[in-house]
């Protein structure tokens, strides 16, 4: 198992290299010059032409990426053209409100999806499963903002019941540790802004877990449906176990290793940035820095950011694979 | 009796339309006796053991009939009660040790659930008696196998495990369906002698469900033979294979290779096995029959006694005894000569 990990850990370095290369060229044949978007209209292309020096954008393209590369070989991705910070530095500050984000609406669609799932391939064709499904249905058809907004409109502004902006009330200042919050109010002990960072994480997670709720719910009926129809559930019935105990004993388990694929695909694309609700909700995280940084072409910001959600993106895959091994006995990684 | 099945019909309702898996189908089954039910595939012999567990599933319901379990009727039985009988008095055996047995748990926890589900046992109990049963349909070094998952064994292991599962409640009766056709040959007969081992020694009765005339001469008391969800002939083993009466089982038995006889090519019944939708509208065989008349079209024969240990549902029944006599006398005088 730990050579397997290892081995997936050591193919990590093409696959990041080779994203490196792809945003590097994307980057410089298809947006904006830089150059110009920072020095506004009114510069002259002799200034454009100043700062693109400056800035080593005359180069060739392999010696920008060569020292692009020395940078990234050793943790630096590079300042960012418009605010001269630290791209890494950034990025760091901001992953951490991201995932906490990401992991909150995970475990909301997992527990979630994974109750109409079962509810819906046990009670199939009855009422109870058409309304699940239903729901499911407008789960993958709401577009995001619009039911963030909807959230807003209802819980913050109407009912007043939940906070719908930002991490943390304006006036409480949180301690810095981890990053997560609930996290470090929990280390500090202080659990009056561990509860304002808990309610204002309600409707973020509910906005963006809404989709992934619904395509979990979905897999997992299909999943539990097909597997109530193998043979060992006969076997399950034949020993006179009850209804519950074949569903969750005997279904359940086998059922969740297709939805644990998904779940990890999901938590991959969530923790790389959801733009629309870190909008909607003004929520401090990569998403909203990445998406500002592509429409101004700030070329070290987009490519170090991307850099990072593939990072994102295959660890949390090789994290899915080794539970699988937990999940169904027969995966034996060597 | 311990189990008396008296005229059940199972339907399963497909996008074609109803089909009577099961059709009227009546017969005993006592303590410490082997009843075979044999037929080809799609005859019904396994949805009628299915019928006797209430584990037809969704498509398939039981139309009419009774299941009389030491005189209680299973299709009236609650939810609950068949839940108690399944596993513990009744128990039952599958076609595919391959895929009968769950794969993400181990034997020792399939085992104990199947102990514990039914008697008063600690789980350490529970342990002590799987690991007994284990050891007793002869798995070697029992210990060490209670921690292995099924894909570690092979068939031949696997189905025992199934076999120490299904009687660790001790069963009173124990329904087999076609236990061994999934495995190599030597294996099946390890298998087969197992169990046919094991109701000796447990006094239980068993339904042993299965296409192998082999198998049924060799284990069974008596064998009821299916045909197109009907059973058409009943009787003791030993009179069955000697002096088959329905024109199916003649054509079944004619069919089986025999090492005192040689022929060129072996005899076989004309024609296939109906699709379930299409059954001829008479007799179920009438259309692959030699000696089907215009009555076997037209109606369906019922299930007559011919004598009081057999039963035969054929119109010509006379006439192939007759047959039979006359061949035999035959046979008597070419000898003489």
């Amino acid at each position: 198992m730990r050579k397997y990990i290892t081995k997936r850990l050591i193919m990590l370095v093409p696959v990041l290299l080779g994203v490196s290369i792809i945003v590097f060229a994307v980057m410089r044949a298809f947006t904006a010059d830089p150059a110009a978007s920072i020095l506004g209209q009114h510069a002259t292309s002799a200034q454009i032409a100043e700062l693109r020096n400056k800035l080593g954008l005359n180069d060739p393209i392999y010696v920008q990426y060569w020292n692009y590369f020395k940078g990234m070989i050793r943790g630096d991705l590079g300042t960012s053209l418009f605010t001269q910070t630290k791209v890494t530095d950034e990025l760091l500050g901001r992953f951490p409100a991201t995932a906490e984000l990401a992991i909150s609406a995970i475990i909301f669609a997992s527990i979630f999806g994974v109750l109409v799932g079962v509810i819906s391939a046990v009670k199939k064709n009855t009422a109870l499963d058409y309304a699940g499904m239903f729901g499911a249905l407008i789960g993958v058809s709401i577009p995001i903002f619009w039911l963030g907004i909807m959230l807003i409109i209802l819980f913050g502004v109407i009912l007043g019941w939940l906070p719908v902006s930002g991490r943390l009330d304006i006036l409480m200042t949180p301690p810095k540790i981890t990053g997560f919050l609930l996290i470090d109010t929990l280390i500090t002990g202080n659990i009056d802004m561990f509860f304002d960072a808990l309610a204002h994480l309600v409707l973020p997670t509910v906005a963006l877990g809404m989709y992934s709720t619904a395509i979990i719910a979905r897999m997992t009926r299909s999943s539990v449906l097909e597997t109530l129809q193998q043979d060992y559930i006969r076997t399950a019935w034949a020993k006179g176990l009850a209804e519950k105990a074949v569903v969750i004993r005997h279904a359940l388990r086998n059922a969740l290793i297709p939805v644990a694929t998904v779940i990890g695909l999901q938590l991959g694309s969530l923790l790389g940035g959801a733009v629309l609700t870190e909008t909607v909700f003004a929520w401090p995280g990569i998403g909203k820095y990445t998406v500002d940084a592509i429409t101004k072409s700030d070329y070290p910001v987009v490519q170090g950011a991307v850099l990072l959600v593939a990072f994102i993106f295959v660890t949390v895959n090789l994290v899915v694979d080794v539970l699988y091994a937990f999940l169904d006995p027969r995966i034996k990684y060597s | 009796m311990l189990l008396e099945v008296k005229g059940l019909t199972t339907v399963f309702h497909m996008k074609e339309g109803a089909v009577r898996a099961v059709q009227n189908a009546s017969f005993q089954a006592g303590k410490g006796e082997v009843l075979a039910i044999v037929g080809e595939s799609g005859s019904g012999k396994s949805v009628t053991s299915l019928s006797i567990m209430g584990l037809v599933g969704e498509q398939g319901t039981v139309e009419s009939g009774r299941i009389l379990y030491k005189g209680e009727d299973l299709l009236k039985a609650s939810k609950k009660r068949m839940q108690q009988l399944r596993g513990n008095e009744i128990s039952m055996i599958f076609q595919e040790p391959m895929t009968s047995l769950n794969p993400v748990h181990s034997i020792r926890k399939q085992l104990v659930e199947a102990i514990t589900t039914h008697k008063n046992a600690t789980k350490q109990e529970a342990e002590e008696h799987a690991l007994e049963m284990l050891d007793f349909v002869g798995i070697p070094s029992p210990k060490a196998r209670m921690g292995n998952y099924p894909h570690e064994m092979s068939g031949g292991m696997r189905q025992r495990v199934m076999i120490a599962m299904a009687l660790s409640c001790d069963p009173q009766l124990l329904i087999a369906d076609e236990p061994t056709t999934a495995l190599d040959v030597t294996i099946q007969a390890q298998i087969m002698d197992l169990l046919h081992g094991l109701k000796e020694r447990l006094g239980m009765g068993m339904i042993l469900i299965t296409h192998d005339l082999g198998i049924v001469a060799e284990t069974a008391d008596r064998v009821a033979v299916m045909y197109c969800g009907r059973i058409v002939e009943e009787a003791p083993v030993k009179e069955l294979f000697e002096e088959p009466l329905h024109p199916y089982t003649r054509g079944l038995i004619a069919s089986i290779p025999r090492l005192d006889v040689s022929v060129k090519r072996l005899p076989v019944i004309r024609g296939m096995v109906p699709d379930p939708t299409l059954v001829p509208k008479g007799c179920s065989f009438s259309d692959r029959c030699d000696y089907c008349e215009d009555k076997c079209k037209r109606d369906v024969p019922g299930l007559a006694s011919v004598s009081p240990t057999r039963k035969v549902r054929c119109f010509q029944r006379a006439g192939i005894l007759e047959e039979k006599d006359e061949k035999d006398e035959k046979g008597g005088a070419a000898c003489q000569n």
